[in-house]
């Protein structure tokens, strides 16, 4: 336990001096999106990388969270902090019930039922003029305030979301320690076990689900007060296997593999940018390379790359 | 009065007849794609997200062979299905074979990287626009009672199921057909047996990609093709096959068309808008009430 | 503020400088446009053209001794990657004006940022939305769709076909057609029957023209971008549909004839001039400007030119003009763009003031019909 809390404080110290390495240039605006995209890998993390339970449907909780702070803000006048937990506590409550009949299925039917439900969230964002403004998007969302500060740079920005990004982070290394985190990976590795030995496993998997869909729902609230207009472009399938790939990519089950996961497929485009057209290959091709060699994710396969470097130098065995 | 009524009812009926015939041909696509995904699903466990770009591929060598090499179409359609299988077996040699530890999840990534990449290719090749090929046999329209069809929704039915009876014929008749239903009942049985379960891995993704390809081929008249419309139909035909309980049988047919004509029924009378929405909201009340499928484990055939 | 006013007047300082030393420092002009992704039928053409123009002006010598310098970005017609790279153009290549993004969705999300650093930026997105209310630092070259709608209207309203049928595609495009189509339809006493959406990628609409076979209508208007017109006027060709059918200036290009084929014939569409240019009388203040554009275009990239591509030169046009008129720095060049009056270029006459950057009046579209497999225009 100890040593956890030394990995965060390291890890938040990193994050906070982050800044004042790039002062303030554009790339700020980016670790900006990856703290966000964080704590949605995070997120689905718990559910696939604890609970072992799939979803394709995430983007659609992470923009209900966007559109409910966004209405709430911009037609109904509401003030953000207030329309941030509001929007939170809809969406947990929207995912707690049709969680379990969702999670009584398994496997692929599992990932159809949440990809349904991901392109059902998607379309209604699409058609209810009135409400969402359509597929033309939401705009003028006003930018959070605190005690005079408007967060309305990048740099402010930052600190934000990632203040907000190193709580999910806290949070969820505590709740996979806990009891219900055993729990957990006792239902992934086997339901009928976990169950035997006094696991309510689907109310369980049912709170979980609600769980990742509120830390969703805050990472859409977040957003949409950091962008000031949404549009239901950004929250539709293709961002859902993203943020899958962010998961699997950083590694499965381990929270700082989440960030590593986020922060690379967030920051590999901006490097690949100069490829023009090609980025798309390169960005596939890593994809299916970085599977075959680091199965275990990022987060296994760097420290395994590290020991063989220093194995084939002759160095010393870490392990 | 009556007679207006009589009528508007014919008018109706005209209606629903289009619907149901639109519903249909574009579920028998829904229903091929879908057959693609349950294939390699069940000889390899890997739910494949590049399906769909299989699909893609079938179109746009299609119109290479067309237009570039001034093939006739009857000599375009097996090149361009040839090819995209030999893309097919390129893509489990090089991808899904070296796989080192492959499990489900590590698969899914591996076919969604995959898939970009095959989709990011082809951008390269074809460029981003959108193209069109001929029909094969002209667009004069038929009537069928009050409704129309044209002469490639015939070849798109007939090529569909002289698909299904083929793999029928495979999968029953044939060793190699016979020892691929082995390894999807059991794999490490099968391979205990002597089944080379490796290579029945690639059969699959030959099998399903040129079957792709056929899907591509024959809806490119109609719908036009470009480097990813392969997105959609893969979702569609992925969805098809769930319905289907993963068999590459009938019920993934049945699966396939039963999406088709949920979708243009709910465009043709509810609303147009909504239609992938109602699609999808029905099969989540399938699936909530019959959480092992619509044909169930027992009664369906996983080849 | 101060330290904002101070770096101009370094910047300012430094050009002038150096344009009295031996070579001018080039103007960096942005560009964002979705070169990729499902937008990419604006964003290729646009940034094709706005190399090709700007190469062309730096061939000639450039501007006032200035080498123009352009920094493209690909957004993929994603509003997320739009605002990050606007901010990129901004502070990392400290451009001094912006040109695009390509949708109307993405040139939203960037307007905060262009607006608050001060940078001004031409969009190459038709909302209307973008310049109503007028934004400071904000102008657009392509043609309002409300303009687009208004010169259909007018047609059906002379033609007396009052009841209509509209079918749009249910994304950005789609949806800004349809708001207007529903707004102005009572000023030309218009009734629109039966309104119905398709997706951008669907492959079937004979669903929802059946729909509309059944309500009567004395014309449909489709509002949508290839491929699904193309689909939808086979389909209609299939159905034996012989209301007249009207469509977008979204499908302005021979694409669109070469996709729908035989089922293109009297399809009739707003457009910009650029896909008749040909067909012009040389009395047209545009044909010059069209016509060069047009052969450009073909010799670069052996293709045809449209309309959107012309968004991307008019942009170019209307920056290389305001820096000749003597400004280098975002301010001023904001101050020039909106002083320009009777700019003849792609999309229209332009005239920015005060209250309109916008620009454009209705001369801006003709009526064009497909005949013989070309764009003709309707008398």
């Amino acid at each position: 336990m100890k040593r956890e809390l030394i990995k965060f404080i390291c890890f938040s110290l990193f994050v906070m001096l982050m800044p004042s390495f790039f002062k303030g240039g554009y790339l700020m605006n980016v670790l900006v999106f990856v703290g966000i995209n964080t704590m949605l890998a995070i997120a689905l993390n718990l559910l696939l990388g604890y609970a072992g339970q799939i979803s394709l449907g995430h983007a659609g909780f992470f923009g209900l969270g966007a559109y409910l702070s966004g209405i709430m803000t911009v037609t109904y006048g509401w003030n953000p902090w207030q329309a941030m937990p509001v929007a939170a506590i809809a969406v947990g409550c929207l995912a707690y019930l049709i969680g379990f009949p969702i999670l009584k299925l398994k496997g692929h039917y599992l990932a159809m039922a949440t990809l349904g439900i991901g392109i059902i969230i998607y379309i209604v964002f699409n058609e209810t003029y009135d409400l969402t403004g359509g597929p033309s998007g939401l705009s003028g969302i006003p930018n959070l305030e605190l005690g005079g500060i408007v967060f309305d740079t990048d740099v402010k920005n930052y600190y934000l979301i990632w203040t907000f990004t190193l709580a999910v982070v806290l949070f969820s290394i505590n709740l996979a320690n806990s009891r219900v985190g055993r729990a957990l990976r006792a239902v992934h590795d086997s339901e009928v076990a976990a169950r035997v030995v006094g696991v309510n496993a689907r109310l369980l998997k049912v709170q979980v689900f609600a769980l990742s869909a509120v830390l969703s729902s805050l990472a859409g609230s977040l957003y949409a007060h950091t962008m000031t207009f949404i549009s239901p472009a950004s929250f539709g399938f293709n961002f859902s296997v993203e943020l899958l790939t962010m998961v699997v990519i950083g590694g499965l089950g381990s929270v700082y593999g989440s960030f590593l996961g986020a922060a690379l497929l967030t920051l590999l485009p901006e490097f690949l940018r100069s490829a023009n057209d090609y980025d798309i290959i390169i960005y596939g091709g890593l994809l299916v390379i970085m599977v075959m060699f680091m199965p275990g994710g990022l987060v296994r396969g760097i420290p395994d790359l590290f020991k063989k470097v220093f194995k084939t130098k002759g160095g010393a065995d870490h392990a | 009065m009556s007679l207006s009524l009589l009528s508007r009812g014919e008018m109706q009926f005209d209606q629903l007849l289009q619907y149901t015939l639109s519903g249909l041909s574009t579920g028998a696509i829904y229903a091929l794609i879908g057959i693609g995904f349950s294939i390699i699903y069940n000889a390899t466990g890997i739910i494949n997200f590049a399906q769909g770009e299989f699909v893609m591929l079938g179109g746009l060598f299609t119109l290479t062979c067309l237009d570039l090499l001034k093939l006739p179409i009857w000599a375009a359609v097996p090149c361009a299905v040839v090819a995209s299988t030999v893309a097919g077996l390129l893509f489990e040699r090089l991808a899904i074979r070296p796989l080192k530890a492959p499990t489900p999840i590590n698969l899914v990534i591996i076919t969604i990287g995959g898939s970009i990449l095959i989709r990011g290719l082809a951008m390269l090749a074809w460029g981003k626009d959108t193209h069109s090929i001929p029909s094969f046999s002209g667009d004069d329209p038929i009537a069928i009672g009050g409704a129309t069809i044209l002469p490639q929704h015939l070849w798109i039915l007939a090529i569909t199921v002289i698909i299904i009876i083929i793999n029928k014929y495979y999968f029953y008749y044939t060793i190699s057909g016979k020892a691929m239903r082995a390894c999807a009942y059991n794999r490490r049985a099968a391979g205990l047996v002597g089944i080379d379960v490796r290579r029945m891995v690639l059969f699959s993704f030959l099998i399903s990609s040129a079957m792709g390809a056929m899907a591509g081929i024959i809806v490119a008249p109609l719908t036009m093709t470009a480097y990813d419309v392969g997105v959609m139909l893969g979702l569609k035909g992925f969805c098809a096959a769930i319905i289907g309980g993963m068999s590459s049988g009938m019920a993934t047919v049945v699966g396939g068309l039963l999406l088709g004509i949920l979708e243009s029924l709910g465009a043709g009378l509810i609303s147009s808008g909504y239609k992938d929405a109602i699609a999808f909201i029905i099969l989540l009340l399938i699936l909530f009430i019959r959480p092992q499928g619509l044909f169930g484990k027992a009664d369906s055939e996983r080849v | 503020m101060n330290c904002r006013v101070i770096s101009y007047l370094f910047v300012a300082v430094t050009i002038m400088f150096s344009t009295t030393a031996l070579a001018a420092a080039p103007i960096k002009i942005g560009g964002l446009f979705a070169v990729t992704g499902p937008a990419a039928f604006l964003g290729e053409p646009e940034r094709n053209t706005a190399n090709m123009v700007v190469d062309e002006i730096n061939k000639a010598g450039g501007v006032k001794g200035h080498k123009l310098e352009l920094v493209v970005y690909d957004t993929a017609g994603d509003a997320t990657k739009a605002v990050q790279l606007t901010t990129k153009l901004i502070k990392d290549d400290k451009v001094v004006a912006i040109i695009g993004p390509s949708t109307t969705g993405e040139t939203m999300a960037v307007i905060p940022v262009a607006e608050k650093l001060q940078v001004p930026l031409i969009s190459c997105s038709a909302g209307s939305k973008i310049t109503d209310p007028v934004k400071k630092w904000i102008f657009k070259t392509a043609q309002n769709d409300s303009l687009a709608v208004g010169r259909i209207y007018e047609y059906l309203q002379k033609s007396k076909q009052t009841n209509v049928a509209i079918l749009s595609v249910s994304d950005g495009f789609g949806a800004s057609g349809r708001e207007q189509l529903k707004a102005q339809a009572a000023k030309y006493g218009i009734k629109i029957v039966s309104d119905d959406t398709y997706g951008p990628k669907d492959t079937d609409m004979t669903v929802q023209l059946t729909k509309i076979r059944g309500s009567h209508v004395q014309a449909i208007i489709c509002w949508g971008t290839n491929p699904g017109p193309a689909v939808i006027a086979k389909n209609a060709r299939q159905l034996d549909i012989k209301t007249p059918i009207f469509m977008s200036h979204g499908v302005s290009s021979k694409k669109f004839i070469e996709l729908a084929g035989e089922a293109a014939e009297g399809i009739k569409i707003p457009s910009g001039k650029v896909v008749v240019a040909d067909q012009l009388s040389n009395s047209d203040h545009q044909k010059k400007s069209l016509m060069s554009f047009v052969k450009d275009y073909q010799k670069h990239y052996k293709t045809e030119g449209d309309h959107f591509g012309g968004h991307a030169w008019d942009a170019v046009m209307l920056i290389k003009n305001a820096v000749e008129k003597g400004a280098d720095s975002p301010q001023s060049i904001r101050d020039n763009l909106e002083k320009t009056r009777g700019f003849a270029g792609i999309g229209g006459t332009f005239n920015y003031s005060p209250q309109d950057h916008a620009g454009l009046g209705k001369d801006a579209f003709v009526l064009v019909e497909v005949k013989n497999k070309d764009w003709v225009v309707v008398k």
